[in-house]
């Protein structure tokens, strides 16, 4: 017999993972710090030699796509912390009590929310002050943000698959990396896809961080959007789909 | 069949339980009446954790059924979970969150209102004696603390069948009577227990009947009387101050108990007797014949010792537990 999934459980382990993210703030560097530095190292110290012209047009086309490459990065963090987590005795609790097996993982994706909410409010931020203006509207800021989000709470569950499948949490951040580096820098985050060789140009024709990007590019700067919006879309369902049951699956064989 | 099911809380038959090379359970019954206590009494290894973990849903046994609150483990593990408590033998508390945050969020996914929840909550810290500490992160509380907490947390709604693997394990003597108390009180309220323990003493001051457990394997269920009666009941411990004195000593003792007196490497004397009221005597006597004794104490026998009667063998202390 299976225990129907509810949401207010999930809502009630969601908090317990913010209360221990306020007691451990030094959790938030990968949403704060590191999107930062991301920023700083490609606009100003690569940035000129990529971009040629002006370091302003440059900004334009690197922040959305950082936005894209930073939320991939963050989301180790998810995995590497179940690893952890799970070990405790606190988990042994959570499956003697009646509620639903994947409802620790939901719990903790939702709380993830707020640290690529963090990320994306310090990332635009930090590019305001730098010159970055958007040239569309509120609205589409907000759907650009959504956009983003949705695309992250989808991606972690791929680290919370690899976080129930690897022995160590250091060996989360180990996979995920070999992961994220080809889908970050074969992608039109840093560069223009066009500038590639063609192979090259196909993966990132496919690579769903690139419709991520030129999504957010479109939502912030103008430009028709409603192609890269669906592939995206398409690309958070897919992840769902086979990484939800996976990592559920890896989470019920290791407890 | 239906009638037996009513009755007992806790019903397990033929369990069985491997991991790879080990076998940790070979095939044990268990039965516990409703409203009873139940004592597993036995070495590290000798499976009791793994049986307690079998009942509570957290592992699926290789073999055999078993049946808690009249559910079906395999079958019906949510129903199950609806009716039990379970007390590991690692306090199972949130490092990271303070006393209260641990029972709001438990009590909160039992599906208690936020305010029952909190009311619950409350409720529980005072009785364990925790209301001062209500508002500390779990991880700055002693041993005996986290215990208490732990407990706590198993009690929140209210279950049916309780689950206390070790819970005085680690416990200095005083925390421990508070811990019996507490375990008295549940089944007062109409609560089922079972508890796993390494003291005889412990289970004789709380269970109804004990079941004894070696390598994975039921040795011996019994009451605690009859549990006695076959390992004999209490032991009087007595140590002279001048060992010249000895062969007096025996012969004192010898008359007190009407058997042989052990003598170990240190000198010290044991007797079987038959209960306190032989203390006043024994005191006497030994005030009479003029022997001055450094030790001298009356206990429940060891865990070694009711194994050594039971098997024939000294109990191994072997690590099998680690596989928890």
């Amino acid at each position: 017999m299976k225990r129907r999934f509810r949401l207010r459980p999930a809502l009630v382990l969601c908090k317990r993972n913010l209360i221990k993210l306020t007691r451990t703030p030094e959790q938030l560097i990968d949403v704060t710090l590191q999107p930062i530095i991301f920023l700083v190292l490609f606009l100003f110290v690569l940035g000129g030699a990529i971009a040629h012209g002006s370091r302003h047009d440059y900004l334009e086309f690197l922040l959305p796509g950082l936005i894209g490459q930073t939320i991939a990065m963050s989301s180790i963090s998810i995995g590497q912390n179940m690893n952890a987590d799970i070990a405790k005795g606190v988990f042994d609790r959570f499956r003697s009590l009646p509620i639903a097996r994947s409802v620790p993982l939901v719990g903790a994706v939702l709380a993830d929310f707020f640290r690529y909410l963090l990320l994306c409010v310090i990332l635009l931020g930090f590019g305001y002050a730098l010159g970055f203006r958007i040239t569309t509207s509120p609205m589409l800021l907000l759907a650009a943000l959504g956009i983003s989000i949705c695309f992250a709470l989808a991606f972690a569950w791929v680290s919370l698959w690899v976080g129930m499948t690897v022995r160590t949490a250091g060996a989360v951040q180990g996979v995920m990396f070999l992961l994220i580096f080809p889908l970050s820098f074969g992608s039109n985050v840093f560069v223009q896809a066009s500038t590639m060789p063609g192979w090259l140009q196909a993966f990132v024709a496919v690579n769903p961080l690139s419709h991520l990007v030129s999504a957010v590019r479109g939502l912030l700067l103008g430009g028709p959007v409603a192609t890269q919006i669906g592939w995206t879309f398409a690309w958070i369902a897919g992840l769902l789909v086979v990484f939800f049951p996976l990592a559920l699956r890896g989470y019920i064989r290791r407890t | 069949m239906l009638g037996v099911m009513t009755e007992l809380a806790i019903e397990a038959t033929g369990l069985a339980k491997s991991f790879g090379e080990t076998k940790a359970l070979a095939g044990v019954d268990l039965a516990v009446p409703r409203g009873s206590v139940l004592a597993v009494l036995g070495p590290n290894g000798a499976g009791k954790t793994t049986a307690v973990r079998i009942l509570a849903t957290l592992l699926r046994a290789d073999a055999g059924t078993a049946w808690v609150n009249g559910f079906d483990v395999r079958k019906q593990p949510g129903k199950v979970r609806e009716s039990i408590g379970l007390t590991g033998q690692f306090a199972s508390v949130d490092e990271d969150l303070t006393g209260t945050e641990n029972l709001v969020m438990i009590g909160q996914l039992l599906d208690l209102s936020t305010r029952a929840a909190r009311q619950r909550a409350a409720e529980l810290l005072a009785w364990f004696d925790l209301t001062e500490a209500a508002g500390k992160v779990a991880k700055h509380y002693s041993g005996g603390m986290r215990r208490r907490l732990d407990l706590a947390a198993s009690l929140v709604g209210r279950p049916q069948v309780i689950f206390l693997d070790e819970p005085t394990t680690g416990l200095d003597p005083a925390k421990r009577e508070d811990m019996w108390d507490v375990v008295r009180s549940l089944v007062g309220d109409g609560s089922t227990v079972l508890l796993t323990t390494q003291y005889l003493e412990e289970a004789d001051a709380l269970a109804d009947e004990i079941t004894v457990m070696d390598h994975g394997r039921v040795i011996a269920h019994d009451t605690p009387n009859g549990l006695k009666r076959v390992v004999g009941g209490q032991r009087l411990t007595v140590r002279p101050t001048r060992t010249e004195r000895r062969d007096d000593l025996l012969e004192v003792l010898r008359g007190i108990s009407g058997q042989a007196p052990e003598v170990d490497g240190r000198g010290t004397v044991t007797v079987p007797v038959d209960g306190d009221d032989v203390l006043p005597d024994v005191v006497a006597r030994l005030r009479a014949a003029g022997i001055a004794v450094e030790e001298f104490s009356l206990h429940l026998p060891s865990l070694d010792e009711v194994f050594f009667t039971l098997t024939g063998t000294r109990s191994q202390d072997n690590d099998e537990k680690a596989l928890v």
